[in-house]
């Protein structure tokens, strides 16, 4: 029972990393630029996909770190021609149009990789068990929960200490004296984006080595990424991290007493954490 | 001179509806595909009460779709073989379920409360998708049909002939249209307008602005349940897809493309929204992209919508 309850912790929380890595790319454009991107799991699907097609030029590290890398270009590219124009209006309009972007992304991807799920090979020195007793302990669990951690620390080290960080976090909180004092808020915004889809290509690769690729595997993830930000507090990136990693707890913990209700609990969460605290556990008071 | 044209468009817009089913065949099309704009546009106006009418954003109103498809499938197949009771049971079921949701949520605003619509719409999929034995998963409830009305005098053979279960949709939308309407005019819709066009200025004047919020949600909410219901009805079978978030997204979508600002704005959307959906996805697998595609050109170049477009031609 208690082999059992670990291993669904531990499940539960490199899920929550998941969820968490795919939350704090989209907080971070949310915070800026008060998009919604609903075409985040897209992203995440176009990185895994592009990991998979690159493995055998570059191998899996090469892989790991150029399909993140390629597919922040595209989210450059999309914000400059797309979403930049939505900026300041109803978002309604952002909204949409990223929704139908998730469309568009999903199908495109069942159109270039086929429908059907494709194996994605990870070096065997990470997918073998590391002890015979605590067998879920794989390489390549503890391998993802390492890197997330330090994709994580990577964020707000930048966010903390470089010029760029400091204008995002500036700007997330005033971002028109940030633009009088002279910094080119276009280009911030753009380079904010990048960054939040690159996180998302980066949890694809990861997600691609755990679940293997399908083109629905962004529209199952993204979800929960928004429930990770509720419950975590809307303008917060630290609470968006707890987020993440106490609802992939519970959904883990909940797995090993009522199966059926895996999905449910976290939105059970997120309906108590609005009724006792609807700014969200580390949210700000009156930001949203 | 306005007023006159607002009871010619009425005027317009019912004599085409009541003759529907006998000039669409000229197009081409068939009697399920009335029936069909008819419930999108009564999904979508009533999704226009709160987000047009009120200006509040929800994403998540497929879930009270889906509640009140699910209701009157589940009432008709385990309860009761009576169409008006499954109907009743599903609108008060999505109802239910949206005065409880509502009274979470109204004191969020923009962003914030679409996102987290968007979140809560998702419960009632999952819980559809995993309670297998009672709603049969992800296969959807199969094994039930709606069943004719005995108006005592007569018997309404909906089952079979199609038309005639266009005619009792088409009575059903009516009412329920006609109800939206009365409300919009009431003290209490003019109310709703004003918390639209400022909050904080209703605010200040003594209008408890939450509970107007929580009320247009709930009827709203309401509206859309019946039309899931008829939804269910015109497909004599349900599934999890009723209400997941991409149907939110064609509510959405459908109001936006006929009009938001404009009553009668939704019912253009879904006509628009059926038959292209209709005939695309008789052309082409990819009707994803196409409709993804269609998403992008909406927002980009007819952010007003239809109407919206018209109205200001007529204007300038």
């Amino acid at each position: 029972m208690t082999q059992v309850l670990l291993f669904n912790v531990f499940n539960g929380l490199i899920v929550g990393a998941f969820y968490a890595l795919m939350a704090l790319g989209l907080s971070l454009i949310l915070n800026l630029s008060g998009v919604i991107n609903f075409a985040h799991g897209g992203f995440l699907a176009i990185g895994g996909y592009l990991a998979y097609t690159l493995m055998p030029y570059v191998g899996f590290w090469g892989g790991l770190l150029l399909a993140p890398i390629l597919t922040a270009a595209i989210g450059l590219v999309v914000e400059r021609f797309l979403i930049r124009s939505l900026y300041g209006r109803d978002p309604l309009y952002s909204l949409l149009l990223t929704f139908g972007l998730a469309y568009i992304i999903e199908d495109g991807t069942r159109y270039i990789w086929g429908a059907q799920s494709l194996p994605y090979q990870i070096p065997a020195m990470l997918s073998s068990p590391l002890s015979t007793n605590y067998f879920f302990l794989t390489g390549y669990r503890l391998f993802m929960v390492a890197l997330v951690a330090v994709a994580v620390g990577l964020l707000f080290f930048i966010l903390k200490y470089t010029r760029l960080g400091v204008r995002i976090r500036a700007g997330t909180l005033d971002l028109e004296t940030v633009s009088v004092l002279g910094v080119n808020v276009r280009i911030l915004r753009n380079l904010n984006f990048g960054l939040g889809i690159f996180l998302a290509g980066l949890a694809g690769v990861l997600a691609a080595g755990m679940l293997g690729l399908q083109p629905t595997v962004g529209s199952s993830l993204i979800m929960p990424s928004f429930v990770a930000i509720i419950v975590g507090g809307l303008g917060s990136l630290p609470g968006t991290l707890l987020g993440g990693l106490l609802i992939g707890v519970a959904s883990g913990i909940t797995t090993v007493f009522f199966p059926s209700a895996t999905e449910a609990v976290m939105y059970i969460m997120m309906g108590v954490v609005l009724l006792v605290r609807p700014r969200g556990l580390l949210g700000e008071e009156g930001r949203f | 001179m306005d007023t006159l044209n607002k009871q010619t468009a009425n005027i317009v817009v019912w004599a085409l509806l009541l003759a529907m089913p006998f000039w669409i065949k000229l197009l081409g099309g068939y009697t399920e595909l009335c029936t069909q704009v008819l419930v999108f546009a009564l999904a979508a106006m009533a999704l226009n009460f709160l987000l047009g009418f009120t200006g509040v954003l929800s994403f998540g109103h497929a879930a009270y779709f889906g509640l009140g498809a699910y209701g009157v499938a589940m009432t008709i197949k385990y309860l009761e073989p009576s169409t008006p009771l499954a109907l009743l049971v599903g609108v008060l079921v999505g109802t239910a379920a949206a005065a409880v949701i509502g009274w979470l949520i109204v004191n969020l605003r923009g962003v914030y409360f679409a996102m987290v619509t968007i979140a809560f719409g998702q419960v009632f999929y999952f819980i559809t998708f995993r309670w297998n034995n009672v709603t049969g998963g992800d296969d959807g409830l199969t094994g039930w049909a709606r069943v004719p009305i005995n108006l005592g005098f007569t018997t309404l053979d909906i089952l079979h002939n199609p038309t005639m279960f266009y005619y009792f949709v088409l009575v059903v939308f009516a009412i329920a249209v006609g109800i939206m309407a009365f409300l919009l005019r009431s003290p209490f819709g003019r109310t709703l307008l004003a918390i639209r066009e400022n909050e904080r200025r209703a605010r200040f004047l003594g209008i408890p602005v939450e509970r107007h919020i929580w009320l247009s949600f709930v009827i709203s909410c309401l509206f859309v349940s019946l039309a899931g219901g008829l939804y269910a009805l015109l497909n004599n079978f349900v599934d999890p897809r009723a209400l997941r978030w991409d149907m939110s997204g064609n509510f959405v979508i459908i109001a936006v493309l006929g009009g938001m600002r404009s009553f009668w704005g939704p019912l253009i959307g879904a006509a628009i929204f059926v038959v292209l959906q209709d005939y695309v996805s008789s052309m082409t697998e990819n009707w994803m992209s196409f409709l993804g595609l269609f998403f992008v050109l909406i927002v980009l170049f007819f952010p007003r919508g239809v109407l919206g477009i018209i109205r200001r031609k007529v204007t300038s």
